[in-house]
């Protein structure tokens, strides 16, 4: 490797070092607080550094991973959210009884896998970064042990993760076969020949895409999505929720654009009746639930349904759209479940509709997030979820996509209904006082109190004025080949 | 940028007044009614600094543009005609009361009361002077909200199920409209190559029908909802039912008034072909509205619904007028416009007083009322008459305005029109009858008004009394802006006549323009 290379995997070395120093830190000092201090600082410095490579065009390190303004912008994202959830996490660990430092090391291991998936064109590099992501989450998922829930979500996501991974390694391994290449160019040479994919290939596709469709949870992959919202703890649920399917739709796209997937109607059908099925599977099913978390589950699944309508688009346009909703989705996802974790206490997290009640006459600030979080996620303007949904309409409507337009509409008003319902709740009277049992030193939620001020700001900020942040996705992704060819 | 400046005035407004009451109870209500009335101050100087006669020149009085997201040629405009001034004139004066109504009315969470009410006007008024695309629908979104939590916070017994029940239609309706704004805007910029929502760079895209036709529904969906036209009314009872005082004032008196205002401002201009095909029908419905909002507000025994009901009846004239296409409708419309705000409004207000002092809205336990508050009897009274269209009060010049253009688009459909007339008189008196002077089926005393409440009631009899008696101005104010609304249905019919002139003798001719 050169040091160019070197140079162009700054951020995902700034992140392995950090995971082996908190190792040996604690080793030896187990300090809640420094751990949560490198943590934070190294997702800072890897953001940091990419601003080194904000200029790249296309730097590939053969033959597994290709850096370019797509992959840096992806890896932005996934940084910064990492950076972020860590922020909320630490008042909520700090109340916890585990021993919380390993947290940490988790987590970042997890971005890691992350930001391996968005920069990777070979299966190798794919699996591994999708691997230790996964890997990672298990131990997330079921990292309170001494809850019940959480156990069960742990144990669920791993038997179902490492089935869907069997399926994905199986999907290349078919691919490989009739193509002869894991890179994804080569796969796109031999592939060009092709006006219609043959058995095999398809076959393969199509078990790559069980592999995908679960960590996405998609409809009819999406079992897995309720239960381990619900019992994972709220920061984690969080990650599960945003970074970890950021990470494989990224990849998605990648690849999709690089194979030009987009020819083929038969691939096509599949996702468009992935994508129908999600919305609605997403809302109806969200319409039955009590539990906030299990809400916002379903509701992740619908959302990653609206995702697919833009992706289905095709055009530059189509991906800028996902970019621009992954973003307002992601802040407004992670100040939904930061919310929660803020509310929550040691034994449980607050998600029964009654933990809400009154939140506002309670707690008027951060029901006032909350609420600006649900309107987003409704797609409300003045904010951010509103013009993510209306670029991902106007995406469709750009490519006549009609049918997936008309039912991203009606999808909306169905979810809106649930949004509404949580927001109603908070604005009932609360019937009795009541305050979490135990409080903590005020000074601790300093980190969630200002990342929910700023995830706030930032939803607002982005709702009323989007310029900025279209103008840099669209400058980040001039320069990538494969989407400038569309 | 004084245009924005009310819009800013009234968004800062609402947080400010949200937080001032941290510092005094009352400050809310005086920050709210400082930044209504100077907007009203202001709308009514730009009034008065216009010169009546601008006929012939370019409507417009003030533009304003500022670039907002490029990429996608959104722009922030902001523009200002007759229509929108009047509109202006009327969503501020109601504000003003509705923040007065509020003042001895609600006593909970005042601060955050005043914040949505604001910001709900801000939205209206937002609507009201838009010219870009993207930006009416953020507007148009803009006043859900707030009014959402003005009725489910605020409201009567029923009212989650209400405030549901408004936010659902009135946003579904609406998302309909944001696709067909989506249609447009990738039709006019596939054939210009200009990509903007820029309203009046989106009036010259040249449509094929079908494409026309499913845009205009897009659009209609929206406004007619909101408007309500029957069937997607069943909303509008409910909402204006449960809603607290000032939010039924704002939902009859500007709320509807939007869906109105959409009509005229966007169906009426955009498609100007589709909307002639789809007339008869529209006419048709505005005709089924007036009938039968009059019958089911006669059968009501809520006096809010009842009165809800009474809009619904008054709202088909609306739609009656607006596609009748021709100036006498649409100065009807707009005077319609005005004087249901204020004449319903202002039966809301009588509304909320009986609720205050009795605690019920139910008109069999009133009665009697007349000998017991007779100031709020002869108020009443005026506003009562107005609703059934006396002459002298600015309903009865709306409604006569309306039916005359009518008459000329459709004859049989406005003498069925007109029965509705007939209707409004049984269910307005059917108001006093119970209300004022049947005898009282309990003895309890009834205080009359207060000051405060005459101060709120007498603007709205003088504004009324005035509408009726010299409407010239208002008239005025609106005809170069109807003008410019109905230009595409004047150049067909100039062209239309041309082709009648060559193929037909004279006396055919006149009769082909008695049957317009």
């Amino acid at each position: 490797m050169s040091q160019n290379d070197f140079l162009h995997l700054m951020p995902l070395l700034i992140l392995t070092f950090a995971a082996l120093l908190i190792m040996l830190v604690i080793a030896a000092w187990r300090n809640h607080k420094i751990i949560y201090v490198i943590t934070a600082i190294s997702f800072v410095a890897a953001f940091l550094s990419l601003f080194e490579l904000r200029a790249v065009t296309e730097y590939t390190i053969e033959p597994l991973l290709v850096i370019d303004g797509f992959a840096v912008f992806y890896m932005g994202l996934m940084l910064a959210t990492a950076l972020l959830i860590s922020m909320l996490s630490y008042a909520y660990f700090e109340q916890q009884k585990e021993q919380k430092e390993e947290y940490y090391i988790l987590l970042i291991l997890a971005t890691l896998g992350a930001c391996v998936l968005v920069i990777s064109k070979h299966f190798a590099s794919l699996f591994l970064g999708l691997e230790v992501l996964s890997v990672a989450l298990y131990a997330l998922i079921s990292y309170l042990r001494v809850r019940e829930r959480s156990d069960e979500a742990g144990i669920k996501y791993l038997i179902l993760a490492a089935f869907s991974s069997a399926f994905l390694l199986f999907g290349m391994a078919l691919v490989y076969f009739s193509t002869g290449t894991m890179t994804f160019e080569g796969i796109a040479a031999a592939m060009s020949g092709y006006r219609e994919l043959p058995m095999l290939l398809l076959a393969g596709f199509g078990m790559m895409i069980i592999g995908i469709g679960f960590k996405l949870s998609v409809v009819p992959f999406h079992m897995w999505t309720p239960d381990v919202y619900e019992g994972a703890p709220a920061p984690v649920t969080a990650f599960v929720a945003t970074v970890s399917k950021g990470g494989v739709l990224g990849l998605l796209i990648r690849f999709f654009m690089e194979v030009d997937g987009f020819r083929y109607p038969t691939l096509m059908l599949i996702f468009t009746i992935v994508a129908i099925a999600s919305m609605f599977a997403g809302n109806l099913l969200a319409l039955m639930q009590q539990n906030v978390k299990r809400i916002l589950a379903y509701s992740s699944i619908s959302h990653l349904g609206y995702l697919l309508v833009a992706f289905l688009a095709g055009s530059q346009m189509g991906v800028e759209a996902v970019t621009f909703y992954l973003v307002a989705y992601f802040i407004t996802t992670v100040g939904a479940f930061g919310v929660i974790a803020m509310l929550s206490d040691n034994s449980r997290d607050a998600e029964q509709m009654d933990d809400f009640r009154g939140l506002l006459w309670r707690r008027p600030w951060t029901a006032t997030a909350f609420t600006a979080m649900l309107l987003s996620l409704a797609g409300i303007p003045l904010t951010a979820g509103f013009v993510g949904k209306f670029y991902v309409l106007a995406a469709g409507m750009n490519t006549q996509k009609w049918l997936l337009v008309s039912m991203l509409v009606l999808n909306s008003v169905i979810g809106l209904y649930y949004y509404i319902k949580i927001i109603a709740v908070m604005f009932q009277q609360p019937d009795t006082e009541k305050e979490p049992a135990v409080k903590l030193r005020p000074s601790i939620y300093i980190a969630s109190v200002g990342t929910l001020a700023v995830l706030t700001l930032l939803l607002v900020w982005v709702g009323v004025y989007p310029t900025a942040l279209v103008d840099m996705i669209q400058g980040m992704f001039a320069e990538v080949p494969a989407l400038v060819a569309r | 940028m004084i245009l924005l400046w009310m819009i800013v005035l009234l968004m800062a407004g609402g947080v400010l007044a949200w937080l001032s009451k941290k510092w005094h109870p009352v400050l809310p209500r005086w920050i709210a009614l400082f930044a209504i009335l100077t907007d009203l101050i202001l709308a009514l100087f730009l009034w008065l600094g216009t010169p009546t006669a601008v006929t012939g020149s370019s409507p417009w009085l003030i533009r304003l543009e500022i670039p907002w997201i490029p990429q996608w040629g959104v722009n922030f405009i902001l523009a200002l005609d007759g229509l929108s001034l009047l509109m202006l004139l009327l969503t501020f004066f109601l504000g003003a009361l509705a923040v007065l109504i509020s003042w001895r009315e609600i006593n909970t969470k005042t601060g955050f009361f005043h914040f949505n009410l604001l910001w709900v006007l801000a939205g209206i008024t937002g609507v009201f002077l838009t010219m870009d695309l993207f930006l009416f629908y953020f507007f148009w979104e803009v006043m859900l909200i707030p009014m959402y939590f003005l009725i489910g916070v605020w409201g009567h017994a029923n009212r989650n199920y209400a405030a549901y029940k408004f936010f659902l239609f009135t946003q579904a309706s609406g998302l309909l409209m944001l696709l067909a704004i989506l249609g447009l805007y990738f039709t006019h910029g596939s054939q210009t190559g200009m990509y903007t929502f820029n309203y009046f760079e989106l009036l010259e895209t040249t449509l094929d029908p079908l494409a026309a036709r499913l845009l205009m529904f897009g659009f209609l969906a929206a406004f007619l909802v909101k408007l309500p036209v029957v069937p997607f009314h069943s909303w509008l009872p409910d909402a204006h039912s449960e809603a607290p005082t000032a939010g039924s004032i704002i939902l009859a008196g500007l709320l509807l008034k939007t869906g109105a205002y959409g009509l005229l401002r966007f169906v009426l201009p955009l498609f100007p072909d589709a909307a002639l095909e789809f007339a008869p029908w529209a006419m048709l419905l505005g005709v089924v509205g007036i009938i039968y909002g009059a019958i089911l507000a006669f059968s009501q025994t809520d006096l809010k619904r009842l009165v809800a009901y009474t809009s619904v009846s008054h709202m088909g004239f609306v739609i009656l007028g607006v596609f009748a296409f021709n100036t006498w409708a649409l100065q009807g419309v707009v005077m319609q416009m005005i004087a249901h705000g204020l004449s319903t409004g202002a039966l809301f207000i009588i509304a909320g007083f009986l609720y205050e002092r009795l605690h019920t809205r139910d008109i069999q336990q009133m009665g009697g009322f007349w000998s017991k508050a007779p100031k709020m009897g002869v108020i009443a009274l005026i506003f009562v008459m107005a609703s059934l269209g006396l002459p002298g009060l600015g309903n009865f010049i709306a409604e006569f305005l309306t039916l005359v253009g009518s008459w000329q688009a459709n004859n049989w459909l406005t003498v069925f029109a007109t029965i509705g007339l007939v209707l409004a008189t049984v269910y307005s008196l059917r108001i006093m009858q119970k209300v004022f002077y049947e005898p009282a089926p309990t003895d309890r005393p009834l205080p009359d008004l207060t000051s405060r409440e005459m101060l709120i009631s007498l603007p709205m009899v003088a504004m009324i009394l005035w509408l009726g008696l010299y409407p010239q101005p208002i008239l005025d104010t609106a005809l170069p802006s109807i003008n410019q609304q109905l230009k595409a249905y004047q150049e067909l019919e100039v062209e239309e006549k041309k082709v009648v002139l060559v193929e037909v003798p004279e006396a055919e001719l006149s009769i082909e323009k008695s049957s317009k």
